[in-house]
């Protein structure tokens, strides 16, 4: 019971996450959002585990917590220097205006 | 066990509790650095409760070492994520909202 509670809590909260990744003005926002879903989402798995009884769905937590912080990290690169091969540092790369 | 139980429901509701309100701070807060702070706290105390509730449920077993596990990578990442976005954001030069200064959040 506490867990459909935590449960259905964790999906509003990534409701209010993914209207803000959809709404976001800028792209800094939107990786906001998909960073704190992700987030959520390690719990919700979390939650489902116990929900279920099956322990080893903790695993599958344990590594979207690793993807998500990696893909985040990823698209950051990306974005703030438009590929993934230089080194960063130079700010003379070409950036669009608007995103 | 029923003082146990009762600890972890109070974490596991104020965990929901805390997401439910950076959740609404990230749709209403005016600029990104301002969400930014929602997101700090959804991130860190709202998963560490969580966390804390589901292991006080599943007691002392490898469940409850693998939650802690998760813990700690979430007390590590998750903190590294939000610099990471506010550096990023000021090295692309985003302008936060000032006082009187209409800036281009949804309004």
């Amino acid at each position: 019971m506490i867990y459909a509670v935590a449960a259905f809590a964790i999906l509003v909260t990534m409701g209010l996450a993914l209207a803000r990744a959809l709404a976001g003005p800028t792209i800094y926002d939107r990786i906001l959002a998909v960073n704190m879903f992700g987030t959520k989402t390690v719990l919700l798995i979390a939650v489902y585990s116990f929900m279920s009884g099956r322990s080893d769905i903790l695993d599958i937590a344990l590594i979207y917590a690793l993807i998500s912080f990696i893909g985040v990290v990823a698209v950051l690169k990306l974005v703030e220097q438009g590929n993934f091969h230089t080194s960063g540092g130079d700010d003379d790369q070409e950036r669009p205006e608007k995103w | 066990m029923v003082i146990v139980d009762l600890a972890s429901w109070a974490c596991i509701l104020a965990g929901a509790l805390l997401g439910i309100v950076g959740g609404v701070g990230m749709h209403r807060f005016p600029d990104f650095y301002t969400r930014l702070h929602a997101v700090g706290i959804t991130d860190t105390l709202c998963a560490a409760l969580f966390l804390l509730g589901l292991s006080l449920q599943a007691g002392l077993s490898l469940a409850s070492l693998k939650l802690f596990l998760i813990f700690v990578l979430l007390f590590f990442t998750s903190p590294t994520a939000s610099h990471a976005l506010a550096n990023a954001a000021q090295h692309g030069k985003l302008k936060p909202v000032l006082d009187g200064s209409q800036g281009e959040a949804s309004r």
